[in-house]
């Protein structure tokens, strides 16, 4: 940045320590600056899956069908998901946000282990490098889909080692972050700072945490396993030689259920923050919204073969995690009538940032139905594997979390660069954002119904006219992210000062200068009450 | 940023570390247990032929090791600095001895053709096959962690030696000590899983 002649007032954005330029951002153990590498290198990761993502739409129109082969299009939507869940929105939240705000929210200077907290970065970094090395060499881009699945990850000449590798080391990187927040969460929260004075975000983040801890390795031991299957074949999962895929599919989903949690969790608790500060009202529900949290962490680690209703599994088993699946629901749904419990009778301030919460509760509303109705055997034999269950996970992951990752930069933009940016711009990519995400994920419901397969690079010619509006829709979602993303650049260079609280918000990040000085606070603060009290007018009042 | 202390803090910091070793750990004994019940006759075939003298001896060298760390910090916490290193140096070599006969052991194994995708294995009931798959990756992934801890333990040595670690400030040593003990613990399910299966 250029610093010498507009620093005046730019906290530690200026304050760059003993290195300069881009070496001060690169070994800095400041909780702010590494929120913010992972900010813009996991925007820069979201673009590509994006860009991934649009060329796979493209290739079922007609036209542009034979822009890549089928093994490519079987590379592309591996690359998508392996992108877009490791090096997006896994991470999501908690890096980006998490990292910058989990230490002012607590009324701390940083979290437990600034160094390890920049070791967790460049595990990140190292991971995605790894990812992208595994596109180009070996036997190219591996084919398998995001899941890996045994037998065909064992026996597939693409490069499968290396990418599961790569998913590893990611994994130790999310691992990492899990451990410090905790500790953070644990030790560091400043005097009167009790658990139920703590905002809902630092709820979410410690429940996700535990998650990141207690799934995370099986991962861990699941792709390891994988990959001494490929270099010694150790047969473990592989039938031929007396092993069980099955066994596979259990350790995979055994963290990749929970995972989903590490990606929704965040969500749930920024939208938490945003809601009251845009109602002036404390936040309906706290300690429901607490508690769900927990329970959602906790019963969300016991539903992991909903994933495989249509295995083989035994029919009691599949009636047991059916009936745990419906009660994973409860505790989103107790989120959602909070959130809206909120509004009511509050003195709305529609600024941006609500407004792209509010389409987070709705999109998540659909995201959530669409899996209670998967959760019901009989409907899920029909609908598995087909765009039915993407159509679903994308409501979840990107009308979810996506958007309650946009919202929340939305509302932190300002805290975190110093900067506003154009509202009306951002309102205005809305629009595509909003059509153009139901043309595309709510086509893939309908077209799931009609019984369309995932992952297939043909359809038959009754899916036609769906994929047409389907893939029109992807152009509409992109064209509103490249609004959205230049909007925020722009604002993030040239957008003009912020207020140190602009949105008239309560909780402790809002006391602080924008941006704030790299040591968070002059003086740790003292709490005296809970976190979303609007009427005492301001939290040191 | 300010120079923050927390023992504490950094203590709990190492066991959620530990828990996540576990539950690595739980992956693969989830797997044996599934396979060893699906298998149990060929598993306790393929437990016969390990060696259980070397097994019970390396674990023995383990206890041994572990004894000498918790000695090393008491040693520490009494001020005794350079029985503290003597001690903390005898683990490494202890881990060093285990490793030797490790590797042995699996040294034999080659020699009888015996290892992961070799012609004799494949002609041995698929269960057998299953049983030295995962004794390979559960004592292979083993010893990679004692490699890992002896890395960290030489570390402590050298920070002892450069005064880093010091009876006034040895949380370090402490949670060395603390992965040190893990890594035996799982070596303790691992000795009866595999040589006393039979
Ligand atoms: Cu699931």
């Amino acid at each position: 940045m250029n610093s010498s002649t507009t620093s005046a007032g730019m906290g530690f954005l200026a304050d760059e320590g003993p290195r300069r330029g881009l070496m001060a951002w690169l070994t800095s153990t400041d909780h702010k600056r590494i929120g913010i590498l992972y900010l813009w290198s996991m925007l820069a990761f979201f673009m590509v899956g994006v860009g991934v993502g649009v060329l796979m739409r493209l290739v079922q129109l007609d036209t542009f069908h034979h822009l890549v082969t089928a093994r490519t299009y079987n590379a592309l939507f591996t690359v998508h998901g392996v992108i877009m869940i490791f090096l997006f929105v896994v991470p999501g939240l908690p890096a980006v946000f998490g990292n910058f705000f989990l230490p002012i929210l607590i009324g701390a200077k940083d979290v437990a282990f600034p160094r390890l907290n920049l070791a967790s970065w460049y595990f990140y970094i190292a991971g995605a490098i790894l990812a992208l090395l595994s596109l180009f060499t070996g036997g190219g881009a591996p084919d398998t889909g995001w899941t890996f699945y045994a037998p065909f990850s064992l026996q597939t000449g693409t490069n499968v080692t290396l990418a599961v590798f790569a998913a590893f080391v990611l994994g130790f990187s999310s691992m990492l972050t899990g451990i410090n927040f905790i500790t953070t969460i644990h030790r560091l929260r400043a005097p009167g700072m009790s658990w139920f004075r703590m905002p809902l975000f630092c709820w979410s983040l410690y429940s996700t945490s535990w998650i990141q801890i207690l799934a995370t390795p099986v991962l861990a031991i699941t792709l390891i396993l994988v990959m001494l299957e490929r270099l010694f074949g150790i047969g473990i999962f592989d039938p031929t030689k007396g092993g069980d895929p099955l066994l596979y599919q259990h350790l995979f989903w055994i963290y990749s259920h929970p995972a989903v949690y590490i990606m929704i969790l965040p969500a749930m608790g920024a939208i938490s923050e945003i809601m009251p500060t845009f109602s002036r009202k404390p936040i309906f529900g706290y300690t429901a919204i607490a508690f769900s949290s927990m329970s959602i962490a906790g019963v969300g680690s016991l539903v992991w073969a909903h994933h495989m209703f249509t295995s083989g599994m035994s029919e009691f088993a599949n009636m047991v995690f059916s009936l745990l699946t419906m009660i994973v629901a409860i505790p989103s749904a107790i989120k959602v009538f909070n959130w809206v419990s909120t509004l009511y009778k509050g003195s709305i301030d529609v600024q941006p940032p609500l407004f792209y919460a509010l389409t987070f509760i709705f999109l998540f509303c659909i995201g959530g139905l669409t899996g209670v109705m998967q959760g019901a055997l009989s409907i899920n034999v029909h609908v598995h594997d087909t765009y039915f269950i993407v159509g679903h996970f994308h409501y979840v992951m990107f009308g979810g979390t996506g958007f309650a990752f946009f919202a929340a930069l939305l509302y932190w933009f300002p805290k975190m660069f110093g900067r506003m940016y154009s509202k009306k711009l951002i309102i205005a990519a809305w629009f595509p954002l909003f059509v153009g995400f139901n043309m595309l994920y709510f086509g893939m419901l309908v077209l799931g119904m009609q019984g369309m397969p995932r992952r297939y690079y043909e359809h038959l010619p009754m899916f036609h006219a769906g994929h047409q509006v389907v893939t029109v829709g992807s152009w509409l979602l992109a064209l509103g992210l490249v609004i959205y993303l230049v909007a925020l650049i722009w604002a993030a260079r040239k957008g003009p000062r912020a207020e140190g609280n602009p949105w008239g918000g309560v909780t402790l990040e809002w006391t602080l200068p924008s941006p704030p000085i790299t040591e968070n606070f002059e003086e740790i603060p003292v709490i005296d009450h809970g976190p979303y009290e609007f009427r005492k007018g301001g939290q040191h009042g | 940023m300010v120079e923050h202390r927390d023992d504490f803090g950094s203590k709990l910091g190492m066991w959620l570390f530990l828990v996540t070793e576990i539950l690595l750990f739980g992956g693969l004994f989830i797997a044996y247990s599934y396979m060893r019940a699906r298998y149990p006759v060929e598993f306790h075939h393929a437990g016969a032929e390990l060696n259980a003298t070397l097994g019970v001896t390396n674990t023995f060298i383990l206890l041994t090791s572990s004894l000498s760390m918790a000695l090393g910090i008491v040693a520490m916490q009494r001020g005794q600095e350079l029985w503290s290193r003597i001690l903390v140096g005898c683990t490494v070599l202890l881990g060093l001895v285990f490793l030797c006969i490790k590797g042995v052991e699996w040294a034999a194994k080659f020699h009888h053709g015996l290892y992961p995708d070799s012609a004799r294995i494949l002609t041995l009931p698929q269960g057998e096959r299953i049983f030295y798959g995962l004794y390979f990756s559960m004592t292979g992934l083993h010893g990679l962690h004692v490699i890992a801890g002896m890395g960290v333990l030489s570390v402590m040595l050298v920070m002892m030696l450069r005064g880093r670690i010091h009876p006034g400030h040895y949380t370090l040593l402490e949670n060395g000590g603390l992965y040190w003990h893990l890594v035996d613990v799982i070596w303790i399910f691992l000795l009866p899983l595999f040589y006393l299966a039979a």
